[in-house]
């Protein structure tokens, strides 16, 4: 999708109307109709979006009597909800960061390697397709598959005791289960990585990788001078396909942080049991919290939108 | 990964002029045989594909046998698992769950009727944005908007829509002069109402992947079905339509293996292990068991089950690609 220029207004894309025009060659009726249909649609997409977002800054009272679209009048206006979700979330925010971001960068680098050390190189293919087929079913596996061991797993693993000089500069020992997120993260995530790194990685140029080969480069000194620094607009795709997915994951979070009130919690873990109680369910607080922990990957997407289009693509 | 750094090290060879020369010298090194039988890059390469490939390896495929092995014991509780006594009591007490049977029906229900109708829909979607509009950057961004966002996220909002008393469904529904509805509490309609929310996440992912699809056939095609005077709907149907076989089985594929695991969702609408009646999946069922009943054997059964159906339609899919010799 990246090979067609995407381009909205401007004379490129007049030029391009008038060139395709026998290919869609449009009544006027009927474009109305298009953009009304397109309309309709953005409506759809964004409703529920805009329902969350006026309501998060609605009293509490507000919420019964306005309608569930309409922004708040100024007597049923409020950003309390936003503070106490702030409060709520705010230290699941520094927690989701600790691991996501070396989680995706790990998993990311791995990815390459992989991906390298089965395209680039040169070995028989035929063995090279079992390792492969590994790596793509890989991204398949439900998670539920491998949830019992991997608790089994890191409650064999005495990581509390690794990483004794950690609590001892006075960090809390539960931060043990981001050192746990950000190894199981990067074990799950280098399968995509990988195969996102290979359908780039066979259509780079092999010539300069052979002509350095023959001058006698090693392996690890081409990657290191060749590989890596043309793989540059992959690893935009790759970081920013795995930081929405680390960042929004919430099954290994619960599995592993288990409890919303440990102070290593990430975000997620801690919204999805906020603004439920006994009483009932304060939807203006759930909407906040809900932006609030969606503004990391909403930023990323709203800056990097053809990369994370094209990594879902793929 | 301690470990793997002694794999690191030995596998590290010299550059590749010398590496040659030692090989055709020493032909019986074992390094060199192992790059007589795999080709010359083997060994080399290893340290970058290995690592990567034990860490894998282990954490994917050595939990699944283990998984396995727990399914066949009678774990539950506290404390460890008793490997000696292995058999598929658990299995078996799975068929006569009737829990079991309803959380494997909605599965399947998932499954079909959220990947049928995500298709059609990021197909509609696709074919309308590739009609050369004004504005595509932006109608596409907003389109796949949702994607973007955790399944912890839109399930708040989705809570808040179908509210029964102040929701957006509910409102617009008595406006046109229709009852509410309790989406959420209601066995029978529960089910249909997170397809619905899951479509609207998903939709833009199939779109994309579509719209790549239907960028990759040559104008010509269109071109021709015109001159043969066939209408738009039928040039999309006759023509267009069957060429976009690979996008829609590669599709396919991501959405029938989200709705396997659709858990995330299902679990934040209502901040807990147990979905609204007549919405539990074996997804869900799987976590609940294991964490808040802690019937650990049990809850690896379900899920080696799970896995057994995820392998059902990636197994083909992998058989296709390597056929195809993407592999």
């Amino acid at each position: 999708m990246t090979d067609q220029p995407l381009t909205d207004g401007g004379t490129a894309s007049a030029d391009e109307a008038t060139a395709q025009t026998s290919r869609f060659d449009g009544i006027d009726a009927y474009r109305v109709a298009l953009y009304v249909a397109l309309l309709g649609i953005l409506a759809f997409f964004l409703v529920p979006i805009e329902s969350g977002l006026v309501t998060s800054i609605k009293t509490s009272t507000g919420v019964i009597e306005t309608l569930p679209f309409a922004p708040p009048t100024p007597e049923f206006f409020t950003v309390e909800k936003w503070q106490t979700a702030f409060d709520a979330l705010g230290r699941g925010l520094v927690n989701s960061a600790l691991y996501a971001v070396p989680a995706t960068v790990i998993s990311a680098l791995f990815g390459s390697f992989a991906a390298y050390g089965i395209t680039q190189a040169d070995w028989k293919p035929r063995y090279k397709a079992p390792i492969l087929a590994l790596f793509v079913a890989g991204i398949f596996i439900p998670y539920q598959a491998v949830l019992v061991p991997l608790s089994r797993f890191w409650s064999m693993v005495p990581l509390q005791d690794l990483l004794g000089f950690v609590w001892a500069l006075g960090i809390n020992e539960d931060y043990a289960s981001i050192v746990e997120l950000i190894v199981t993260h990067v074990a799950y995530g280098i399968p995509i990585c990988t195969v996102l790194f290979r359908s780039y990685y066979q259509n780079m140029s092999e010539e300069m990788i052979e002509a350095a080969r023959l001058d006698g480069a090693s392996i690890r000194r081409v990657y290191r001078r060749i590989v890596l620094p043309l793989s540059g607009p992959m690893f935009a795709v790759v970081l920013i396909y795995q930081f929405t997915q680390i960042w929004n994951d919430l099954l290994f979070t619960l599995v592993l942080v288990s409890t919303e009130s440990s102070p290593a919690a990430p975000v997620v873990l801690i919204l999805a049991g906020l603004g439920t109680s006994m009483e009932g369910q304060d939807f203006a607080l759930r909407m906040a919290g809900a932006f609030i922990a969606a503004l990391p990957t909403l930023a990323v997407y709203i800056m990097f939108g053809e990369e994370f289009a094209e990594g879902v693509a793929t | 990964m301690d470990s793997h750094n002694d794999d690191d090290t030995e596998a590290v060879p010299d550059g590749g002029v010398v590496e040659e020369r030692r090989s055709a010298s020493t032909t019986r090194g074992p390094v060199a045989r192992l790059n007589d039988r795999f080709g010359s890059d083997f060994t080399e390469s290893s340290q970058f594909w290995l690592p990567p490939l034990l860490l894998t390896g282990l954490f994917v495929y050595g939990a699944i046998i283990w998984n396995v092995l727990i399914s066949l014991t009678d774990f539950r509780g506290f404390g460890s698992p008793d490997y000696s006594d292995l058999d598929f009591e658990m299995y078996a007490r799975a068929f006569a769950d009737s829990g079991f049977v309803d959380a494997a029906v909605n599965t399947f229900i998932l499954l079909i009727v959220f990947t049928l109708a995500t298709l059609a829909v990021g197909l509609c979607l696709a074919i309308l944005i590739d009609r050369n509009i004004r504005f595509e950057n932006t109608f596409r961004t907003i389109y796949l908007l949702p994607m973007s966002l955790s399944f912890v996220v839109t399930a708040q909002f989705w809570a808040w829509m179908y509210n029964f008393n102040n929701g957006v469904v509910n409102i617009v529904l008595t406006s046109i002069g229709l009852g509410r509805i309790d989406w959420i509490g209601n066995s029978q309609i529960v089910l249909w109402a997170i397809v619905f929310a899951l479509l609207w996440q998903f939709a833009g992912y199939a779109m994309v992947v579509f719209l790549a699809g239907l960028r990759a056939i040559p104008t010509e095609h269109y071109e021709a079905a015109k001159v043969d005077g066939a209408s738009t709907v039928r040039m999309y149907w006759r023509v267009i339509i069957p060429q976009l076989k690979g996008s829609t089985i590669s599709a396919s594929v991501v959405l029938m293996v989200f709705a396997l695991k659709a858990f995330d969702f299902l679990y934040s609408l209502v901040g807990g292990y147990r979905p609204p009646n007549g919405a539990d999946i074996l997804a869900t069922k799987m976590v609940r068991e294991a964490y808040s009943n802690l019937n650990w054997a049990y809850a690896s059964a379900i899920a080696i089950m799970l896995f057994l159906m995820a392998l059902s339609v990636v197994g083909p899919y992998l058989y296709y690609q390597f056929k195809r010799g993407n592999l």
